[in-house]
């Protein structure tokens, strides 16, 4: 298809472009020069963005999955009937595969990663993600708790656990490097955690400290697109802090092989507590932040709450025991062999808790106190911070002080006393909101086609009806939330598959996974191993144990040649 | 005699169903109650011989076999089946899972009347489309 | 002659993945590693005898063999017809296969439902309630030492559990296998399983409920006044209280004994509970013994694609989920469905008789590798490939580890996978033509 989306403010950060007015050509799902005989889409009076990409968000596989059996009660919400293009859907905090893919477009996001797969169960993921149409995708690998990880950077062999990262990404099909609380992962099998960066791992005799620095040095030398991507340890627990800020520093000796940075450290907000009891709760995002700024190997994303009902999920089980514990309500747990151990439970952010209300803030104050956008990318970590379609309140929030103000007046007193929300009168622009939610991603995801609208870049566009000459987003707020609900047009591979909010079309996406080589040698090394280790401590076999590239759509492996690794 | 009557798998069942079901082997192995042995003294019941079994949904006509799970006295096992389940009741109880198990059932001998086949179970009790 | 290994045995949720086996002019003749019931079902795909090879349509009050395409526009017909089609079995077939299905239901607005129904549907409703704290199977065989199987019977329902996951396999953290473990047995009858068990615990029909309540009663720190609960005298249940608090990692998997006797769902809740409760003491694990090789996979794959589990009415041109209006036998008793589609499934042997009763008065599909009582009541009846050893697919064991079971010899000539013969009957349907190539796989 051939297009000309004619004279939109375009906000392309990646390539300089702030608000002008501009035409953008499109042939053959890519960006181009120019193109003739084109269908001319009139765009004037309106935002023209790259297609959103969503860095971090739980879309697809077991957990989501045992969330959507565990709560019935989230699926008579988000109730609709099949159309002639669209499947029936139901879901709120866990929605259905379809119904997250449409949900996605409608927003104008195009690309989306699933934010912790274990890799024995990757067939189950790569399965959900087949059945979410509209979008690129790809899988964040879990890794901080894998036997495999753990001796080789115990026994100080980076190279063979580069190795087993290269095979685990291959055969898992996943994207990147995923951390989840260092070394309490493999704890909780035995109901333990660890509360410091230097708490050694029941029987491994590694503390998080050597798996957080062991995997960052391991993805810089595979040269892997995206940096390690790390949910540190303590996540949710007062005070919080001090382990987040200890853990920047972590891998500052490591250089990062790319122009990005070496460590994403997911959802900060979760992370940027102070205070010594609930009673005492409070924000340290100003702190968190003021490292951030300071530290040019870290950016963050932030783990947004919107208040509501929702279900948390993570690989990080002894942090979902602990919440379920504290509300009583019911809890799913998953220990995965040898990976991981996933969680699940629901919650509701009420705006009459304090500690909801500082949460809100938090997430608020680490995207205002931040000075790069490009180190501050929006996320909810959905669903734990709130579901992914309720992004368009939160740029809402950024983009207006006063619209802060009005929720602030509305819930609890904390978040006046216990954050410095109230104090900042920052507010996003265009182009700042342009940074967190598409080019930030693209570039901390190292996907040079994504994220901008430069010549040879993928042709994911979407289209806001918001004429930035017109519209004051401090003032109308309200319109801002309700124009980034819906877009004019999404455009995905070159093709219109969102219309003024609804579904025209529905499209397959690509599935983008690592196809890393190392010397051929160590990789003999490394499959003696991996066969001894699974023959007796797995419970399938190696042979069953890889996916097979019939369950993406689209795969589009990622070459990259570490062959200098031996 | 009264008994409560519990039906399941087994793998005699389970194999002889991967084998098909028209076969006889499935009929041995489903078309069988075991009994506690000192039930079966009580019914007057030897190894093998025919018993019928009455719920409030029906009768069949089964093989009396001595438990090899004993001693359960009162509680009596039929395999998973067309011939346990022409005797199961269907109340779900709102729960969609009838009552397979803990059936209230009355036993008696039935020495020498022919055990049905499924095939011809199935076409007496559920009348053929024909 | 060719010898496959890492081949995964398609019958029950176990999905043993380490089987051996040899294939010669398509036949198999050597089955290694399987256990009875699986080494059965591999080499009853050679027995054509004993199989359905041709489509069959009723005609005159007779079934007489028709072609593929005839009895896909009967079944057709037959479904559009209908006003509320029930699709009903799942279990024994692929999850690519759950996907069409779910998508013929959505596009008739029938009712979908799997053998769940008459398994772990309770467990479902249980988990709906309390949540589901679990792990893999390798995690107990690593760790677990202390096994509890509660109205479960491994040796015969699931013969190598025992031996790959639970009792007898050396593990990281288990070196010495069995002997590091402790096996327990709670159940009505001494089972085979409770033969082997180092502790069996015969608790009285009916009261499994008020033996977990004692249990949680004691393991929280209650004392307990009765002599004895369900049969179950009181040293035996505070020492068996005592050492699951006491375990390192404890596991207790529950099955049918559980969930098909009274109380059903509320026991799965309670015995949930009591593993929360254990778990402020200890790590303690709890799972169900799904029966089926994919019963799992078609709650999964429904619920990703539906919302709900399993007992999804689409009539409403959404995902209605209300078990116990729902699910299967109740809409059979109600005589609320006026068709249905079987398939890999044998209701008319497992379903009670108030069910049959209203399926043998409607139309019915069926499509399975072997005759049934199902097939014998049937309108049109279509043989199909057996999964796991004629086609490939996809499967959930018991812990949601999905695999992907392999096609180790070609299937009856003519005999379609599941998954095709859906395709064909939803384009038929839609009054599509159908698309060029099979997808068998996603």
């Amino acid at each position: 298809m051939k297009l000309i989306l004619k004279n939109g403010f375009v906000y392309d950060p990646l390539n300089g472009i702030n608000g002008e007015k501009m035409d953008i050509c499109i042939e053959d799902g890519k960006i181009v020069e120019d193109v003739k005989d084109a269908k001319v889409i009139d765009c004037s009076g309106k935002v023209v963005m790259p297609g959103g990409v969503e860095i971090h968000s739980h879309i697809a596989g077991g957990k989501v999955n045992v969330g959507r059996l565990m709560r019935p009660e989230d699926h008579i919400k988000n109730v609709m009937p099949k159309t002639r293009l669209t499947r029936a859907v139901n879901g709120y905090s866990t929605p259905s595969t379809f119904l997250t893919g449409y949900l996605y477009a409608k927003l104008g996001y195009t690309t989306a990663f699933t934010a912790a797969m274990p890799p024995l169960m990757a067939r189950h993921t790569h399965e959900e993600l087949h059945d979410i149409p509209m979008l690129d995708k790809g899988a964040l690998t879990l890794m901080g708790n894998n036997w495999f990880v753990m001796r080789y950077l115990k026994r100080g062999d980076v190279e063979l656990a580069a190795a087993f990262v290269a095979w685990l990404l291959k055969a898992a099909k996943g994207y990147a490097i995923k951390v989840v609380n260092p070394g309490g992962g493999e704890a909780w099998g035995w109901g333990r955690d660890v509360r410091s960066l230097d708490d050694p791992v029941p029987h491994f005799d590694i503390t998080p400290r050597e798996i957080i620095s062991g995997l960052a040095k391991v993805n810089e030398m595979l040269s892997l697109p995206h940096s390690i991507h790390l949910h540190a340890n303590n996540l949710g627990r007062v005070g919080n802090y001090v382990t987040t800020l200890e853990t920047m520093e972590v891998p500052n000796g490591t250089k990062p092989a790319r122009e990005r940075q070496v460590v994403q450290l997911t959802h900060a907000q979760f992370h940027s507590y102070g205070g010594d009891s609930w009673r005492t709760f409070a924000s340290e995002a100003e702190s968190i932040a003021k490292a951030v700024n300071n530290n040019e190997n870290v950016i963050i994303d932030i783990g947004q709450v919107v208040f509501g009902d929702t279900t948390t999920m993570t690989a990080d089980g002894p942090m979902e025991y602990y919440l379920s514990s504290l509300t009583g309500l019911k809890w799913a747990n998953k220990n995965i062999e040898l990976e991981t151990s996933p969680g699940v439970t629901p919650f509701v952010y009420s705006k009459r808790s304090p500690v909801s209300a500082v949460q809100w803030a938090v997430g608020l104050e680490l995207a205002l106190h931040i000075k790069d956008p490009f180190k501050v990318l929006l996320t909810t970590d959905h669903p734990n911070g709130a579901p992914f379609f309720k992004y368009p309140t939160i740029i809402a929030w950024l983009m207006s002080a006063r619209y802060r103000e009005e929720t602030m007046k509305e819930v609890h007193g904390a978040a006046q006393k216990n954050t410095t929300l109230a104090t900042i009168d920052r507010e996003y622009d265009f182009y700042e909101i342009a940074v967190i939610t598409r080019a930030g991603q693209a570039k901390s995801l190292g996907l040079a086609e994504k994220g901008h609208l430069g010549v040879g870049a993928d042709a994911d566009v979407a289209v806001y009806d918001l004429n930035p000459e017109e519209v004051d987003p401090s003032r109308d707020y309200k319109l801002i939330e309700e124009k980034f609900a819906r877009t004019s047009y999404t455009i995905k591979g070159g093709e219109i598959v969102v219309k003024d909010g609804e579904i025209v079309k529905v499209v397959d996406g690509r599935t983008l996974y690592i196809d890393a080589k190392v010397d051929e040698g160590l990789e003999r090394e490394l499959m003696r191993d991996i066969d001894y280790y699974f023959k007796r401590f797995y419970s399938v076999n190696l042979a069953n144990y890889p996916v097979q590239e019939v369950y993406l759509t689209n795969p589009t492996p990622v070459q990259i040649d570490a062959s200098n690794v031996r | 005699m009264e008994i409560t009557l519990i039906t399941g798998r087994t793998v005699a069942q389970g194999e002889a169903m991967e084998k098909g079901k028209t076969g006889e082997d499935f009929k041995r192995a489903c078309a069988v109650i075991e009994l506690d042995p000192e039930d079966m003294s009580k019914l007057g019941a030897y190894d093998g011989d025919e018993v019928r079994v009455r719920t409030s949904e029906g009768e069949v006509v089964v093989v009396a076999k001595k438990s090899r799970d004993a001693p359960h006295p009162g509680v009596a096992f039929i395999p998973m089946g067309p011939w346990a389940n022409v005797i199961v009741g269907g109340d779900t109880e709102s729960t969609g899972m009838p009552p397979f198990k803990g059936i209230k059932a009355e036993i008696t001998l039935a020495k020498g009347e022919r055990v049905l086949s499924a095939e011809e179970l199935i076409a007496q009790v559920y009348k053929l489309k024909e | 002659m060719h010898r496959y290994t890492d081949v995964i045995c398609s019958f029950c949720g176990t999905l043993c993945d380490d089987i051996e086996v040899v294939v010669e002019d398509n036949r198999i003749v050597d089955v290694k590693h399987a256990c009875r019931i699986g080494t059965a079902k591999f080499f009853a795909s050679n027995d054509y005898e004993h199989r359905i090879l041709k489509p069959m349509v009723r005609k005159n009050g007779k079934l007489v063999e028709a072609s593929l395409d005839e009895a896909v526009e009967r079944a057709a017909e037959i479904l559009k017809s209908a006003t509320k089609p029930l699709l009903y079995g799942w279990s024994s077939t692929s999850c690519e296969a759950h996907s069409v299905g779910i998508e013929l239901a959505e596009e008739l607005g029938g009712v979908i439902d799997n053998t769940t129904t008459v398994c772990h549907g309770p467990s479902a409703l249980a988990i709906h309630d309390a949540g589901y704290i679990s792990c893999t199977l390798g995690e107990v065989k690593n760790r677990a030492d202390l096994i509890i199987y509660w109205g479960a019977n491994p040796m015969h329902g699931h013969p190598r559990h025992l031996s790959r996951y639970s009792i007898f396999p050396r593990g990281y953290f288990r070196e010495r296998g069995q002997q590091d473990r402790e096996l327990i047995v709670i159940d009505v009858r001494k089972t085979d399983t409770a033969k082997i068990a180092n502790k069996f615990i015969r608790v009285n029909y009916g009261e499994d409920y008020e033996l977990i309540s004692a249990l949680r009663k004691v393991v929280n720190g209650g004392e307990l006044h009765q002599e004895s609960v369900a049969g179950v005298p009181r040293e035996e249940i505070i020492a068996l209280a005592e050492k699951m608090k006491n375990a390192q990692f404890g596991v207790l998997f529950f099955g049918m004994g559980l969930t098909q006797s009274y109380g059903r769902h509320r026991n799965i809740d309670n015995a949930i509970c009591l593993v929360r409760d254990l778990n402020t003491h200890t790590k303690f694990v709890i799972m169900a013994m799904r029966g089926h090789y994919n019963v799992v996979g078609f709650n999964e794959v429904l619920s990703w694609q539906a919302g709900f589990p399993f007992a999804v009415d689409m009539g409403r041109g959404f995902a209605w989920y209300n078990p116990g209006e729902t699910t299967a036998n109740d809409v059979l008793q109600r005589g609320e469905c006026d068709a249905a589609l079987i398939i890999a499934s044998d209701p008319v042997s497992h379903f009670p008789r108030k069910s049959i009763e209203h399926l043998a008065k409607i139309p019915i599909i069926a499509i399975d590798i072997h005759p049934t009582p199902t097939t014998q009541l049937a309108d049109v009846v279509i043989p199909s490939a057996i999964v796991g050893i004629e086609v490939d697919g996809t499967a959930y064991r018991m812990d949601a580890v999905p695999l992907r079971l392999r096609k180790v010899k070609e299937p009856p000539e003519g005999v379609l996978s599941d998954v095709e013969i859906l395709r064909r009957i939803l384009a038929k349907v839609r009054g599509e033509q159908l698309a060029a190539k099979a997808e068998v796989a996603r």
